[in-house]
């Protein structure tokens, strides 16, 4: 039973996981369709922005939960009003730009810190013992915070007038901006907001992982296949696809091993899209944020 | 072929192309050979996507997984045949095989242009963390151990049907040269048959194309897997150049040169793909050279202000400019033309009167 106990629990982090690296790539091309390439960069400046504090002292809770994201967030609506606004609905030449966008984060990132990893810090909290097996404590954290996040990102939409106004814009841009409301703030308190989440999940997961100027790329493979199996739905969308994706992936990589693990992941996405080309939400629980 | 003004720039190129293999060796050093053919590769992978974009516009993110494949393959099969006949064939396959079975999903799955790009970048990083995971001894193919981050020494080529006859760097060059320049006939020929017109019209209007008929699905992913095929010519080129293959032929810099090649010298051309790869192959290589500047930093630049500024890339553009140019003089010509004869005219009145 403990065994059962502790691969579950690890199914479920892998879960929260998906949640917590995708749910920012999900709230910008769920709002504005746009892919944004340069978002394991977002989680890399996450990463680096809890590192670096921490070193100048900060307290390592004030630095995942409230610079990170705000650090993130700035630079996002920077990226958004001097890039990204200038290609709506020239979604290709948007997906090169953001490329671009990585390219140059990671070689600015490289010439002020160094290719190497920067002073890492260790995850806080210790290790908690279920039966014969322990777990780390931090990863249950995680996976409590991915929920609060789901839901806090769905209280928004839900509860205040900027969700309204968002949901609005989501549905028919054209018809919103008709009604008098400025599609063009919209998108970019989205692709701020999007990126702020990006910041935190990043932050969140660098005692974990550690950080390197390319260690975006190790996030977006995943991110990516999670978002576009997920569909349009912001938080339908992610948490069914990370739960399908992530609970493929725990039990392959619990039953042959991490790499055909992440295999068994791209080969259901792939298979996924063939059959719903529109993903999860294009066919079921349409009508979801 | 009919000499349209096209073709008979391409055969233009083509000449260049053959005098450059036959005097470059002549004139250059063999460090300098050795090097050039590591570009030729990538030139090869670059017409490859040129082909595909720039023709079909098919936007592939993970063009370097079939130029890996087919290095892999080729280095793979060699080893295991203990020559390398067959092996070269073997790793076209395989490529264009892998091609075609991506291709099947998203092209019969109708996934849209941005999850087309989005699915082709995954398959490549996962390809690439996948490769880097098998540096055990369990992880073998036949006799070829795969090395997993050191990857694997490729065998040198060799002349058909003799195993012993292996080819030295300077021959490798002749044969990357030959590849590129029957690569780039092939990619000038297809483009003008039924075949490429119908995928130029489906790259201009899906919908349209669709209506009169046409399959769209077979003829993306027939344009596709020879997409795959050609860069995995390139990618045997590639290991032959460098000596061995190792993951990072499908890492993500990989993936976005390829594309910065294709946007910085045009789509829709199929010589601005290979100038752009030419182009930057020295510069990425002149600026590896320093430490003040960060090679993805220029990358994400070029980039940028390509997307932005130049989104047609330096031939179109270049050549778009000529034209204006050529019209405007000609237009100039022809006004001075009428003007001297209406002042004729005016003369000659004048004169009766």
């Amino acid at each position: 039973l403990d065994l059962f106990v502790a691969l579950g629990l690890q199914i479920i982090y892998g879960i929260a996981n998906l949640v917590l690296i995708s749910l920012g790539l999900a709230i910008i091309f769920g709002m504005m369709r746009v892919i944004n390439l340069a978002h394991g960069e977002f989680l890399m400046l996450g990463g680096y922005t809890v590192v670096i504090s921490t070193n100048h002292g900060v307290n390592i809770w004030v630095a995942m939960l409230i610079l990170a994201p705000l650090v993130v967030g700035i630079i996002g609506i920077i990226v958004e009003r001097a890039l990204i606004r200038f290609l709506y609905g020239r979604m290709v030449d948007t997906l090169l730009a953001t490329w671009g966008l990585s390219l140059l984060i990671i070689g600015l990132v490289t010439t002020i810190f160094g290719a190497q990893t920067a002073t890492t810090i260790s995850p806080p909290l210790g290790a908690i013992a279920i039966g014969d097996y322990t777990s780390s404590t931090y990863e249950l954290l995680l996976i409590v915070i991915a929920i609060v996040l789901s839901l806090g990102v769905y209280a928004v939409l839900r509860l205040t007038k900027l969700g309204l106004v968002a949901r609005a814009t989501m549905q028919s841009a054209e018809m919103a901006s008709a009604l008098g409301v400025s599609t063009q703030r919209i998108y970019m308190i989205t692709f701020g907001l999007g990126a702020a989440v990006s910041g935190l999940a990043g932050g969140l997961l660098a005692p974990v992982t550690g950080v390197l100027p390319s260690i975006g790329a190790t996030y977006i493979a995943k991110a990516f296949i999670t978002v576009i199996s997920g569909g349009a739905a912001i938080l339908a969308g992610t948490t069914s696809a990370s739960i399908l994706l992530g609970g493929i992936n725990g039990i392959m990589s619990f039953v042959t091993g991490p790499t055909m693990g992440e295999v068994a992941l791209l080969a259901a996405a792939i298979v996924l899209l063939r059959l719903m080309p529109r993903g999860i939400t294009g066919r079921f629980f349409r009508k979801s944020l | 072929v009919t000499w349209t003004r096209e073709n008979r720039w391409r055969a233009l190129v083509v000449l260049i192309g053959a005098a450059f293999t036959l005097f470059a060796p002549d004139v250059l050093q063999l460090f300098t050979i050795i090097n050039l053919t590591t570009a030729i590769a990538l030139a090869i992978l670059a017409l490859s996507l040129g082909l595909i974009w720039g023709y079909g516009g098919i936007l592939c993110f993970g063009q370097t997984a079939f130029f890996g494949i087919g290095a892999y393959a080729y280095t793979i099969a060699a080893i295991n045949f203990g020559g390398s006949t067959w092996a070269v064939l073997v790793a076209v396959l395989a490529a264009a095989a892998f091609a075609a079975l991506i291709g099947y999903f998203i092209f019969y799955g109708r996934v849209s242009d941005v999850y087309m790009a989005v699915i082709t970048l995954t398959v490549t990083l996962i390809l690439y963390s996948l490769i880097r995971r098998t540096s055990g001894p369990e992880y073998k193919i036949g006799s070829a151990l795969l090395g997993g981050f050191n990857g694997v020494t490729s065998p040198p080529l060799n002349v058909p049907w003799n195993p012993a006859a292996m080819l030295f760097p300077e021959h490798v060059f002749y044969v990357g040269m030959v590849a590129l320049i029957l690569g780039y006939i092939f990619c000038a020929w297809l483009v003008q048959t039924h075949f490429g017109r119908v995928s130029v019209a489906i790259r201009e209007n899906e919908l349209r194309a669709e209506l009169l008929g046409y399959d769209i699905r077979f003829y993306k992913l027939a344009l596709f897997t020879i997409g795959g095929a050609l860069a995995g010519i390139g990618g045997i080129i590639f290991c032959n150049g460098v000596g061995r293959v190792t993951p990072d032929m499908f890492n993500l810099y990989n993936s976005a040169l390829a594309i910065i090649w294709v946007i910085v010298g045009g789509r829709g051309t199929l010589v601005g793909p290979v100038l752009g790869s030419f182009a930057l192959f020295y510069l990425t290589s002149w600026l590896g050279t320093q430490s003040t500047v960060n090679n993805n930093l220029v990358l994400g630049i070029i980039l940028i202000v390509f997307v932005l500024v130049v989104p047609k890339g330096i031939l179109p553009t270049v050549v778009r400019w000529w034209d204006q140019g050529r019209s405007r003089r000609a237009m100039q010509r022809r006004e001075l033309k009428l003007r001297r004869r209406r002042v004729a005219k005016a003369a000659e009145a004048t004169h009766e009167g």
